[in-house]
């Protein structure tokens, strides 16, 4: 069964007081995604992709359509306060900017006693650091460096690190990764990469990445879904889209990334 | 003359002082810009790269000051020494008319509540030149590089991302310079506007308006597309200087290999070769490593690269390194 199905997913934003002007920003969209699979939304600001995510994780209601995960429609079943802690157990967040998904004023291993809280079973408090000193180096990361610290006393690397770190203790079986290694340098993307990719072999999670970096797409995804203005305008394996794109905006997207190996033709 | 000297930097040294604490930003760079190449200095965040735009056009303020080393560019066949002047002097001397700078930031570079023509006009007025005549020049400027020339009389907030970035570039190649640095200029544009940035950049150059271009950059694959030369930089230090299709087939530093086998490109051999991280972060330039400057990151140390720093030699010809591996 497929993880999660998006069914004719449409979202109107609505703006203005008294002339109301409406904006589609996602229009009649449906793809599903299977366990252990890593798809990619890819395509320019404003194409969408970060409201279909909001949408997934039951942060922005849809104006029509429906979203299932595991069989539940998180729009319309989810009536109680437990069955949306459920659901926030199985799908787990890494957003672009990890400045944001922290609380300057608390210290960075907050974010991990909340995950802790939403275990269905409490772990007492020592096997609870325990939990979070095994989820730290799972990530790479040495415990003495990162607890007590505050947000801005790591690098952002390492403040990706530790979100990933939460799923390691939530064990969710849905990620959705929105630009995770935008923010960060190149030389620590890589790794941000591997742990995901462990992630899913170990775990069987499901991945959407969410970016407009596509050859971060091509590398990790099983399947790339192309999206522009509000609509999956191409659908495929990463090697059929970088190497045959057939939709006019793929093409022009594919052809201006600057390559390694490649020099762009015309400049 | 193409082929010869442009600008020459020996031993440049710049640190911003902090009290009782140097940042180490520059440290000891050398390298020459021959006249009608396009060099491309590239390297993680924090590297130095930006100040070192900066002292090549002696933009020094404090907390930042130049401790030591010569730049001198080549002016009217005539060697200028730029880094005897102060910054005022620059300002008049080769700001804008030997080398123009577009700053990282350069969409905000424009002034916000005056239209273009005006800050055009500003312009002439501190180069003490023809308002008028800069004017006109500028509108052909503008169509040069795909721009209307109604948008002169436009407020820099009714331009696009792209469009700002172009009419940055006319505005600062319209005295001509024969050296353009741009300081990660695309980072902020989407990779179809990069295109087009990068092409109104070569076009300029073709047109003979600039003559070489340093272009500052993170990202190696859009550096690569217009550069004919790297150099490489890491925590305030050249590491190594080649010629792009040289350092594309064997990078030669430890640093530079982990830096190219970083890059994500949609290309098969990227995704045949996988994706590496150097461990670790770059350090701290209040306080950088004894020896050489990566050793604590690097994966082919030697006991020798904790004590003694690697010089940069040549190991072919136009190809530097500083390295033990290689003699250093």
């Amino acid at each position: 069964m497929a993880k999660l199905v998006v069914k004719n997913l449409t979202k109107v934003y609505s703006l203005g007081f008294f002339s109301r002007k409406y904006i589609e920003a996602v229009r009649n969209i449906s793809f599903e995604v299977d366990e252990g699979e890593i798809i990619s939304l890819v395509g320019e600001s404003g194409s969408g992709k970060t409201t279909t995510a909001k949408i997934i994780l039951r942060l922005l209601p849809p104006t029509s359509g429906d979203v299932f995960i595991d069989g539940v429609n998180i729009w319309k079943d989810i009536t109680d306060q437990e069955s949306l802690k459920e659901l926030r157990r199985k799908v787990h967040a890494v957003f672009q900017d990890p400045f944001a998904s922290y609380n300057p004023f608390y210290p960075v291993e907050r974010t991990l006693w909340q995950a802790i809280n939403l275990l269905r079973e409490k772990p007492g408090k020592e096997e609870a650091q325990e939990i979070i000193r095994e989820a730290l180096f799972k990530v790479g990361l040495d415990p003495k460096d990162i607890l007590g610290k505050y947000p801005h006393q790591i690098s952002g690397g390492q403040k990706q690190r530790i979100m990933i770190a939460r799923c390691w203790i939530l064990k969710p079986s849905l990620i959705i990764a929105d630009e995770p290694t935008s923010m960060i340098d190149a030389s620590s993307r890589g790794g941000i990469i591997e742990l995901l990719e462990e992630l899913r072999e170990e775990q069987k999670t499901s991945i959407i990445f969410i970016t407009h970096d596509l050859g971060l797409a091509y590398y990790i995804s099983d399947r790339i879904l192309v999206m522009k203005d509000g609509k999956i305008v191409e659908e495929g394996k990463p090697d059929d889209i970088i190497v045959k794109p057939s939709h006019e905006y793929t093409k022009v997207l594919v052809e201006s990334i600057p390559k390694l190996y490649r020099k762009l033709e015309d400049i | 003359m193409k082929g010869e000297a442009l600008l020459k930097l020996e031993n440049v040294k710049a640190y911003y002082k902090m009290g009782k604490y140097h940042v180490k930003a520059v440290d000891g760079v050398s390298f020459e810009i021959l006249d009608g190449e396009v060099v491309g200095i590239v390297g993680e965040s924090g590297c130095g790269k930006s100040t070192l735009a900066n002292v090549i056009i002696m933009n020094i303020m404090r907390p930042l000051i130049l401790l030591g080393g010569k730049i001198v560019m080549k002016v009217n066949g005539a060697d200028v020494e730029i880094s005897s002047m102060g910054r005022e002097e620059a300002k008049r001397k080769i700001w804008g008319k030997e080398i123009t700078v577009i700053p990282q930031s350069a969409m905000n570079a424009l002034m916000p509540t005056i239209k273009l023509e005006r800050f055009i006009r500003d312009i002439a007025k501190s180069h003490e030149i023809d308002g008028d005549g800069l004017v006109k020049k500028a509108k052909v400027r503008f169509k040069e590089v795909g721009l209307d020339e109604e948008c002169l009389s436009r407020y820099p907030f009714e331009l696009s991302g792209g469009m700002k970035q172009r009419a940055v570039i006319a505005i600062a190649s319209l005295l001509n310079p024969q050296l353009l640095i741009a300081d990660e200029p695309t980072s902020a544009l989407d990779v179809v506007n990069q295109k087009v940035f990068l092409k109104v950049l070569m076009q300029l150059k073709r047109q003979g308006v600039i003559r070489s271009i340093i272009f500052i950059s993170h990202d190696i694959a859009t550096v690569r597309q217009i550069a004919t030369r790297m150099i490489i930089m890491y925590a305030g230090k050249i590491v190594e200087i080649a010629l792009i299709e040289d350092i594309l087939k064997n990078p030669l530093h430890p640093y530079t290999k982990g830096l190219f086998n970083s890059v994500l490109t949609p290309e098969p051999e990227i995704k045949k070769r996988g994706i590496t991280t150097i461990p670790g972060a770059p350090p701290n330039l209040i306080d950088p490593p004894k020896g050489c400057r990566f050793h604590p990151r690097c994966s082919y140390r030697k006991p020798i690269c904790e004590k003694e720093e690697p010089k940069l030699i040549e190991v072919e010809p136009g190809r530097k390194v500083a390295c033990f591996l290689y003699g250093g």
